[in-house]
């Protein structure tokens, strides 16, 4: 492989064992220039701990990692070309906002002037230029996010390491900030690999999502592939809300499935194939907004399920309907509000058809 | 109305003046008082009597109070070179030790703070043990190590290394030594409680900056544990210049520390007001590092969080 076709990032087998606790298994992974790649996994999963191999904090247990095709084994965290934006922010306490982001640049023995013209800089792009003087216990939880942002990207790093950036901030903030953050991205044409258990940060951000469970990737893709074709039950049910049936393959052609749920009273149809043996075991999962509700019964014979509302939730935006099916299992649909005026037949205790298309539901081998 | 005075006198309103009032007491009688029992015997004059002192206060037989404020017992101190000269090695001893139990201090408050957690308690218990003997023993036992026929000395002819055993005892350097050992686990425990709060991040985020260890050490550590190095600094620096047996016991004859000579005005030459005055004058001197003490955890109270 020549070095131009190398990618920025690249993980091989990389993995971390503490003791018996294996942390990080066997990973593999690439990044590329200029990419913001999302860690997505709960709590434990290893996602904080892969980011703390990439910073050097922690050497993987067997494995290599690679940036711009350099080995970073024997490289000491305070020489890698990588800055790490840390999840309490870690800000010198003892420090002004300015000397905390000149930080990094005076270990660089640049000028005063440059490093004053820089921090200058950097601070405005956060736009915390007015609060140059300030001491870290002086500030907002919004304002120190972005003097840590700002002091990880002072030395200009060609990989930024985010653990929950947007963690300690509140909700109208972190949309706003997610969104500047990209914007930041952009302009500075930086690589990102940001760490997350929030679901919609990862979404809202990542060009890419590797979604991480027990110390493994299970799965990397696009935010919409993650969430349109997760590719194991986990991931299906980990990203977004979905409802998982398990059931057997009844049919099973090239181009459609069929699938046998005993939850439901239709068999499901699906219009794309799976390679599993007849019969094999299958999970299937329908997203709450792919489902339709109607009060009237569907003319189909795949698809659909009838049941009775047990409960609603007026979201605005949406409503989510939970309802019971005659096999006792409860179904989650949501149904965006386009009327300001309530749909009188769907109330409590109403009794109601659901239906899907063949292309909504995602089926996987157990 | 009667609501407003029962709230003014319930558990709650009352708790706050009840809990300092009892320090305040405290503090009252066990030092106020002797304070300024010391402060009125400094400015009175000698007497070969009982007390040994005359009164400050008399009733002339013209109908007159007459408060007498004896100077001379301060003049007295400026005159006599012995005091000025022991007042100076005191703070010199102090000083010097005080610096050496931090360099000592240091790296041993570090090496516990980063320890693991289980084994923290047992290396804190180790510095704490000596406290369990008898601080006088321990100080003879110094004796028994330092002296011409002690254990050190007869290690060294026996190896052959020295031909004739070196004075160690009866010197500055056993007061230093002395006082060092005596007052170590005062400088480690403050600042083991400081460097023990240290957020490990810190240290990663420096390091991540680009700062090696012993640059990160500089730059963020010793700064933020600065209010430990006060705190033990001054806990073993106040105490080490009043110091009275480890250089009564160790120290030589012909040069004195001022607790030495403040315990030689009172038993030897029975002069409390001059003993009195030398009291003061310490008081006085040490007010200074107790003031930047204060001011140094008000601050960083003030900072805090």
């Amino acid at each position: 492989m020549t070095a131009s076709s190398q990618s920025y990032l690249q993980l091989e087998s990389v993995s971390k064992r503490f003791g018996d606790f294996v942390a990080v298994n066997n990973v593999s992974l690439t990044v590329e220039r200029g990419e913001i790649f999302c860690l997505l996994g709960a709590s434990g999963c290893g996602k904080t701990t892969l980011l703390r191999l990439l910073a050097g904090f922690e050497a993987p247990s067997s494995g290599r990692l690679l940036i711009d095709g350099q080995d970073l084994a024997l490289i000491p965290p305070y020489r890698r070309p990588v800055n790490m934006m840390f999840q309490s922010y870690a800000l010198f306490p003892h420090m002004s906002v300015e000397r905390n982001v000149a930080f990094g640049l005076e270990q660089e023995r640049l000028s005063r002037s440059e490093i004053t013209r820089r921090v200058g800089e950097i601070l405005d792009i956060v736009k915390m230029g007015p609060y140059l003087k300030r001491k870290p216990h002086q500030l907002s939880g919004g304002q120190r996010q972005r003097v840590a942002l700002a002091r990880a990207l002072a030395k200009r790093p060609k990989l930024l390491l985010l653990d929950e950036p947007l963690g300690a901030l509140d909700r109208k903030l972190r949309e706003h900030t997610q969104f500047e953050l990209i914007n930041i991205q952009q302009q500075l044409g930086v690589t990102f690999v940001v760490v997350t258990h929030d679901q919609e940060e990862a979404m809202t951000l990542a060009t890419r999502i590797g979604v991480m469970d027990h110390g493994e990737i299970v799965q990397v893709g696009t935010p919409r592939q993650i969430y349109e074709f997760p590719q194991t039950r986990f991931v299906a049910d980990f990203i977004g809300s979905v409802n998982l049936f398990e059931g057997r393959l009844v049919e099973d052609e090239p181009d459609f499935v069929r699938v046998q749920c005993p939850e439901l009273p239709a068999t499901v149809l699906i219009d794309h194939g799976i390679s599993a043996p007849p019969n094999a075991p299958v999970w299937v999962a329908v997203r709450p907004e792919k489902i339709a509700l109607s009060s009237v019964a569907q003319q189909h014979t795949d698809n659909w399920a009838h049941g009775v509302i047990r409960e609603i939730a007026y979201l605005g935006d949406w409503s989510v309907f939970l309802v019971r099916l005659e096999s006792g299992r409860e179904v989650r649909a949501t149904v965006a509000n386009n009327s300001r005026k309530p749909e009188e037949q769907f109330v409590r205790d109403a009794s109601v058809y659901l239906s899907w298309e063949a292309s909504s539901p995602v089926v996987g081998s157990v | 109305m009667l609501q407003r005075l029962q709230r003014y006198f319930s558990v709650e309103h009352l708790g706050r003046p009840v809990a300092t009032a009892v320090p305040m007491l405290w503090l009252l009688l066990f030092f106020l008082v002797p304070f300024l029992i010391v402060l009125k015997i400094s400015f009175s004059e000698v007497l070969m009597a009982m007390p040994p002192y005359a009164p400050m206060i008399e009733w002339t037989h013209e109908r007159m109070l007459a408060i007498k404020l004896h100077l001379a017992n301060y003049h007295f101190l400026f005159t006599d070179a012995l005091y000025l000269d022991s007042f100076l090695y005191s703070i010199k001893v102090a000083a010097v030790s005080t610096f050496i139990c931090l360099l000592v201090g240091y790296p041993m408050a570090l090496a516990i703070a980063r320890a693991e957690p289980a084994r923290r308690s047992l290396l804190l218990m180790l510095i704490i043990l000596p406290f369990w003997t008898s601080f006088l023993l321990r100080i003879y036992a110094w004796i028994g190590l330092l002296k011409d026929d002690g254990l050190i000395n007869g290690l060294l002819l026996s190896l052959h290394l020295i031909h004739a055993p070196i004075q160690m005892a009866n010197t500055s350097f056993a007061v230093y030594i002395g006082i060092v050992y005596s007052y170590l686990p005062f400088m480690i425990l403050p600042l083991y409680a400081n460097l023990e709060k240290h957020d490990s991040t810190l240290l990663e985020a420096a390091a991540d900056l680009g700062a090696a260890p012993w640059k990160a050490f500089v730059r963020i550590t010793f700064p933020l544990s600065v209010p430990g190095v006060v705190a033990g600094a001054m806990l073993v620096f106040i105490p080490a210049v009043g110091e009275y047996v480890i250089p009564t016991l160790l120290g030589s004859a012909n040069q004195l520390m001022i607790g030495r000579v403040l315990s030689d005005e009172f038993f030897e030459n029975r002069d409390w007001p001059v003993a009195s005055a030398v009291a003061i004058v310490i008081l006085i001197v040490l007010m200074g590092p107790i003031l930047i003490f204060q001011r140094y955890r008000s601050h960083e109270l003030g900072a805090g969080a």
